[in-house]
């Protein structure tokens, strides 16, 4: 395997599928319908498209890794001159890691928990090369450090959990490249991790395929990603490949109107909101909140998690702070803290200039009228069991509100209406609508009380990005309306140009940088937003 | 880890009292020693006399749980709580109504027991996880619909039928072993054989479905997925992959019952003859000698909890994710 | 006639209405209809439920019971009526005293003489020891030689007539449902086999012994028949205790955490540390002598017999709710991370309101599928604690009594299997078909199960 192998010319084409259709085994309806396209040498080739729009069953059928409910029905795979669906499974075993290899979105989980990532890369050495024992060790550190695995050696015999997100997926990269394989498969490779990570990793990837000469098939839902790493773009909807260009023409010059609004939903990173109105509605003063870590004989606390760590913010009425930072940095503890969900180490809230931080739970009633919450995961935050009119009217009926039934459900429809759905929506139940119904639905649920303040704890990162800029608008809109505030919770800096008044930066759960939009993201002060910044994608370079 | 393990025996304190209070409500305080007396003597003989004479015999003369005809500590100490419940703690378990000292019973008892139990455990899971195993890899097709129909009328069946089953086909039938018996001396195996297999067929339905269960949930997760992109054969992946991650529930799940392992089988033991721990506790039953039931319940309840300990040591043996603290 | 209320017919009726109201409820909401529409779409479920049905059905006929008034002796005129002291229920008509015709003891299927030989007279007046003719089997027969052909004959009478009322029940039926979409002719296919088996059963016994006799020379079809509706009310009445004390506690353990929870985890881990068998032993034999002491409390036998299956069904209640309080709490906990919880406690929704909208609603289906899986589990428990002697009354038919009793026949020269076989196949079909059954239900309703099929 150390002789030096036989380069693919740039350019040349190493993997040609084409008019790939596959079924649904029991019912034969189609789920990707005549997809040709081909890989090249040294070209990432991007494929887009919204969750259910074929683009990670093209690549598994590619593999021949369908689920057994998929069934490929038509079509061919070219790979070196031999049609993949042609050949037995034993010699397919061959190919896979071999010629074509693959990597996965979420690496936590398609790594083998319980076999050291050093082995893991091994058993892909060992079934396809000759390499052993000192060696095939050597050679996995090789890759480690080609990979940018720090302490290689070490982290041979660590096990999958004992690295971070960015190291697994590094990991994975390895074992994809361990063979030298000509194409590489990455199927949302970078969704899973935070965006700083997912700007190192996504360099890492453009990098090799120019030093070795790979082709890959980059699938993304995200058109940053695609605007910084592939060369090509094709883009899926319903199972059909609808557009396909090269990177410069499509930015500039899409051809489908679903191409358009994909590129919409980019940022624009020139135009921002005017600071509205100055009056305070929500004070936070070094508000804290600590998580006990226990240990020992009798389980003392002996320390702390400090989750929130000395936050100050101030949200005027009628304004949208967005609150921006990765998993982990505090900023939806902060959120449940305001809600008094969670309990408080030190601090005040102030709500209208009054403390709200620890009072009781019917003391809390009348306030919960004016701060309402909105959830990340549409599908979650709706009580399956209920139709969508008893789960709206909910929050008038507790908290006294429209007390007659007609008058509760004249609102209900009121409220639907506002949020461009039916009345005859009222009585269906929550498994029959899309996430971004749901999550309209979940806007008309935290309306339906006349708050003031709204926490959006990342409401939009459950939905697809066409979807995304819907319920974005429909947020302003509303501000406008009815003067509503926002805190809105979210790891996504690029949309928060067209929502955002003032911006806060939070890490480790404490609040690094604020001030209103157009500062922080014109000229931002802290490295940490720096850094954020760095990674979100633009129309223009 | 050893901090951990002593707070885990230190839980086991409050757990075993309260079994110990549990059952002296049961024995003592729902049935007074009067009603026991009474029906142990049976309705023709009952006169006070008679019971008296009884409960002195077996020393139920006392108070419950405070005795004020004494002073100092005895009025504790001296009372049927005390003797009855408290001593177990020291592993005291006294005299069984019949007379005989239940600590030497138990003891010389726990071997025959354990001689039939721990092989029919490991035979059990060897079997158990082959059968799944053979049954996985034909996941999806008729023999596999028709494996787990049979795994579910195995299920189906009694396991009073399983026993006299063996006993009429293998031994009477047969007449391959022994229908019932146990010598300590010489061929122990002849009569150990078909309790086991007894034992282990009776539980193939229950246990193959289940860790079959296990496999096909690890084989639906991602690394199942790489592991095929890697290039890896079925087989590979069944036995390098899906395997080592099953075998974590697997081991969990079992081991909890290793240290009751040594109260052996309440029905193949009497069935079967076999002067273990699990036809102790039936006699027991069946002579209402609730001496021996009370000690047995202290020793099961025992070995429950230190099969619970067990069981999150094995996780940390068997699961590198996992840390106790 | 005089009807008789026994506590355990009342908690049954009871049951079954309750059941009716909780599924009268249920069926607005659409994911459950969508689920139970999952369990009845395949065939295997139609035939499991209407097996498990028929038991239900034999059940119930088996728990109206009454007293037969006796008729006045001869000659004497009293105002008052007197009643059997045997209890008698519609079942036992309906079986057309199959349990009411005795031998002296053993006899086998079909068969027309005794199982063992007796000392009897001969035509000529001798001591002859042989096998004596049945009392109640082939009477009508001239000549024992005829038995198959005679067999044969009614057989088909009673198919006959079988077909006849499957057709009468199933034609309606057929009328009502032809067009739905789930596989009813598996239902009517099973309903018809067992209407017809049943009249043969019935028409049969009036002739022969099916099943042969036991030791006491009691019909073993009759006793085998019997046995039904103690299974299914002590799989069905032990589950009913089980369920409030562990959804209950588990739902508070789950939500409200902290102490509540740590009180509930010692309950349960207290409770399933003591070796279930021997408390249950303890426990029924505490009861026993309670029972002993206390002869006055119960009119009639069966009453006593009644009193103490209740309590056996009490017993196995309380002491085997750990597991479900278990999986409740688990599932709680989850439930109340949800930002529909969540949610509700932004809307400043109470605890009561949370708990009984929220919560509850959302483990049911730990509860159905704990229901259906504890079922047959008990029903086979039933029968290894009466062979341990801590089971229903040996008065009160059951199968474990049935396998108690005959626990050594096989061994005898030559063996007699017709006692064992009975119990086996009434149980083993029940057991089954439960065990089929709960298997699809867990299928459609576990969010594990249900969620890998979609994504696949």
């Amino acid at each position: 395997m150390n002789a030096p192998k036989q380069q693919q010319t740039a350019g040349s084409i190493c993997m040609r599928v084409s008019d790939l259709t596959v079924v649904l085994a029991e019912s034969g309806e189609p789920i990707v319908k005549g997809v040709s396209f081909e890989l090249r040498a040294g070209h990432i080739f991007a494929l887009v498209g919204e969750s259910g729009s074929g683009k990670s069953v093209t690549s598994l059928a590619a593999m021949r890794l369908l689920p057994d409910a998929l069934k490929i029905s038509a079509g061919s795979v070219d790979v070196e001159g031999a049609d993949l669906f042609a050949l037995s499974e034993a010699r397919m075993q061959e190919i896979r890691g071999r010629k074509v290899a693959m990597i996965f979105q979420n690496a936590m989980s398609a790594l083998n928990p319980v076999q050291t990532v050093g082995n893991q890369v091994a058993e892909t050495l060992k079934l396809h090369t000759p390499l052993r024992g000192a060696a095939l060790r050597n050679r996995v550190i090789q890759l480690f450090t080609e990979v940018g695995i720090p302490d290689p050696d070490q982290r041979f015999g660590f096990f999958p959990h004992q690295l971070s997100g960015g190291q697994q997926q590094r990991v994975m990269i390895a074992m994809a490249l361990a063979c030298e394989p000509d194409v590489l498969i990455a199927d949302e490779p970078t969704t899973a991790l935070d965006v700083t990570i997912q700007l190192q990793v996504l360099n890492l990837i453009r990098e090799l395929t120019r030093t070795r000469q790979l082709a890959v098939l980059l699938i993304t839902h995200d058109m940053g990603v695609v605007r910084n790493t592939a060369d090509e773009v094709a883009v899926m909807y319903r199972g059909e490949l609808i557009e396909r260009a090269s990177v410069d023409q499509f930015f500039h010059d899409p051809q489908q109107a679903y191409s358009r609004k994909l590129i919409d939903a980019l940022p624009d990173l020139e135009h921002f909101r005017a600071a509205a109105a100055e009056e305070p509605l929500l004070v936070l003063k070094d508000v804290k909140v600590h998580f006990p870590i226990r240990k020992g004989l009798l389980q003392r606390t002996v320390d702390y998690t400090r989750a929130v760590d000395g936050v100050s913010l101030a949200i005027g009425r009628g304004e949208t702070f967005a609150l921006v930072g990765e998993s982990g940095s505090g900023k939806s503890t902060l959120g449940r803290a305001i809600l008094n969900l969670e309990e408080i180490a030190g601090g005040e809230i102030l709500f209208r200039g009054e403390p709200i931080q620890g009072i009781g739970r019917s003391a809390m009633l009348p306030y919960r009228k004016q701060i309402q919450v909105i959830f990340q995961n549409p599908f979650s935050s709706m009580n399956p069991r209920m139709t969508v009119g008893d789960i709206i009217a909910e929050g008038m009926i507790s908290l006294g509100l429209a007390l007659t039934e007609d008058a509760r459900n004249a609102r209900i429809h009121e409220l639907l209406a506002r949020v461009q759905l039916g009345a005859e929506h009222a009585r269906r139940y929550p498994h029959e609508f899309s996430g971004g119904q749901l999550q309209r639905i979940a806007i008309a649920r935290a309306l339906a009380v006349d708050p003031e303040l709204i926490i959006c704890d990342e409401p939009t990162s459950a939905l697809d990005v066409s979807i995304r800029a819907e319920v974005l608008e429909l947020l302003a809109e509303l501000q406008r309306e009815f003067g509503v505030s926002y805190l809105f919770i979210t790891h996504d800096l690029s949309i928060v140009p067209t929502l955002a008044h003032k911006v806060g930066v939070m890490q480790l759960g404490k609040l690094m940088e604020q001030g209103t939009a157009e500062q922080i993201l014109t000229a931002p002060q802290h490295p940490y937003t720096q850094a954020l910044l760095a990674a979100v994608p633009r129309l223009e370079d | 880890m050893f901090a951990y393990i002593v707070r885990r025996l230190l839980y086991a304190i409050p757990i075993l009292i309260g079994v110990n209070l549990l059952t002296f409500t049961l024995f003592f305080v729902v049935n007074s020693p009067d009603d026991m007396a009474a029906s142990q003597l049976g309705d023709k003989y009952v006169t006070p006399e008679a019971i008296e004479n009884w409960k002195q015999k077996n020393g139920y003369d006392k108070p419950l749980f405070l005795n004020p005809d004494v002073a100092g500590l005895a009025r504790l100490t001296d009372t049927i709580f005390f003797d009855k419940s408290v001593r177990l703690f020291a592993f005291d378990f006294g005299r069984s109504e019949s007379g005989r000292d239940i600590t030497t019973d138990v003891a010389s008892r726990m071997w025959p027991s354990l001689a039939v139990a721990l092989p029919t455990f490991l035979v059990g899971i060897g079997v158990n996880i082959c059968v799944a195993l053979m049954v996985v890899m034909f996941h999806g097709t008729r023999l596999d619909r028709g494996a787990v129909f049979l795994f579910v009328a195995l299920m189906s069946i009694s396991y009073l039928f399983y026993i006299i089953g063996g006993q009429f086909l293998v031994a009477k039938t047969w007449r391959l072993v022994p229908i019932s018996g146990f010598h300590a001396e010489g061929q122990v195996w002849k009569f150990l054989i078909l309790p086991v297999l007894v034992g282990v067929v009776a539980g193939i339905g229950a246990g193959a479905r289940w860790y079959r269960t296990l496999f096909l949930e690890e084989a639906n997760q991602d690394y199942v997925r790489t592991a095929r992109a890697k290039g890896c054969s079925e087989l590979t992946i069944l036995f390098r992959h899906i395997l080592p991650n099953a075998l974590i529930p697997i081991l969990t799940g079992v081991v909890v019952l290793i240290p009751s392992l040594f109260m052996g089988s309440l029905l193949i033991e009497s069935f079967f003859g076999i002067p273990g721990l699990g036809s102790y506790m039936l006699d027991a039953i069946n002579s209402q000698d609730f001496a021996i039931v009370r000690s047995m319940v202290f020793i099961g309840s025992i070995l429950y909890i230190l099969g619970l300990l067990l069981t999150d040591i094995s996780y940390t043996w068997a699961d590198p994710r996992v840390r106790l603290s | 006639m005089k009807p008789v209320v026994l506590w355990s017919d009342a908690l049954i009726y009871l049951l079954v209405i309750a059941l009716a109201f909780f599924f009268y409820r249920l069926r607005k909401d659409p994911q459950t209809r969508e689920r139970w529409a999952e369990v009845f779409s395949s065939r295997l479920g139609m035939v499991a439920f209407t097996v498990i049905a028929a038991y239900i059905m034999v059940a119930l006929l088996d728990s109206l019971h009454f007293r037969r008034a006796l008729e006045n002796p001869e000659g004497v005129a009293v105002e008052e009526v007197f009643y059997d002291n045997k209890v008698t229920s519609v079942f036992d008509l309906l079986t057309g005293g199959m349990g009411e015709r005795f031998e002296r003891t053993y006899s086998a299927p079909f068969a027309l003489i005794s199982f063992e030989k007796e000392n009897l007279k001969d035509a000529a007046g001798k001591d002859i020891r042989d096998y004596p003719p049945l009392r109640h089997a082939g009477q009508h027969l001239a000549d024992p030689s005829q038995r198959g052909a005679d067999v044969l004959g009614k057989t088909f009478t009673a198919l006959f007539w079988g077909l006849l009322l499957s057709a009468l029940l199933i034609g309606p039926q057929w009328l009502l449902l032809r067009r739905s979409r789930y596989p009813w002719h598996a239902s009517w296919l099973t309903q018809g086999s067992i209407i017809c088996s049943g009249v043969w059963m019935v028409s049969l016994s009036r002739y022969y012994h099916i099943l042969g006799t036991d030791l006491g020379g009691t019909d073993v079809l009759y006793q085998s028949l019997k046995g039904i509706r103690t299974g299914v009310l002590l799989g069905t009445l032990a589950t009913l205790i089980m369920l409030p004390i562990a959804v209950t506690l588990g739902v508070m353990a789950g939500y409200f955490k902290g102490w509540v929870d740590d009180v509930v985890q010692y309950l349960y881990t207290t409770l399933s540390s003591i070796p279930g068998i021997l408390l249950i032993a303890a426990s029924v034999l505490l009861f026993q002598v309670y029972i002993d002491l206390n002869p006055d409390f119960f009119a009639v036998g069966m009453e006593k017999a009644d009193a103490k299956f209740i309590a056996l069904c009490f017993i196995l209640g309380v002491t085997s709710w750990s597991t479900l309080c278990r999986l409740i709490r688990a599932e709680t906990l989850k439930i109340s991370q949800l930002g529909y919880v969540q949610a509700a406690h932004a809307f400043g929704v109470s605890h009561t309101r949370i708990l009984a909208r929220h919560v509850l609603p959302n483990v049911v289906h730990i509860i159905l599928i704990t229901f259906v899986l504890e079922f047959s589990a008990l029903v086979l428990a039933e029968a290894v604690l009466s062979y341990i002697g801590v089971g229903v009354d040996p008065s009160m038919g059951s199968w474990g009594n049935m396998i108690n009793g005959a626990r050594s026949e096989l061994s005898r020269e030559p063996a007699v299997w017709w006692t064992l076989t009975g119990a086996f196949f009434f149980m083993f079909a029940l057991v089954l078909a439960a065990n089929l059954f709960s298997d699809l239900v867990r299928d459609a309703f576990d969010p594990r199960t249900s969620l890998r099929r979609v994504e696949a």
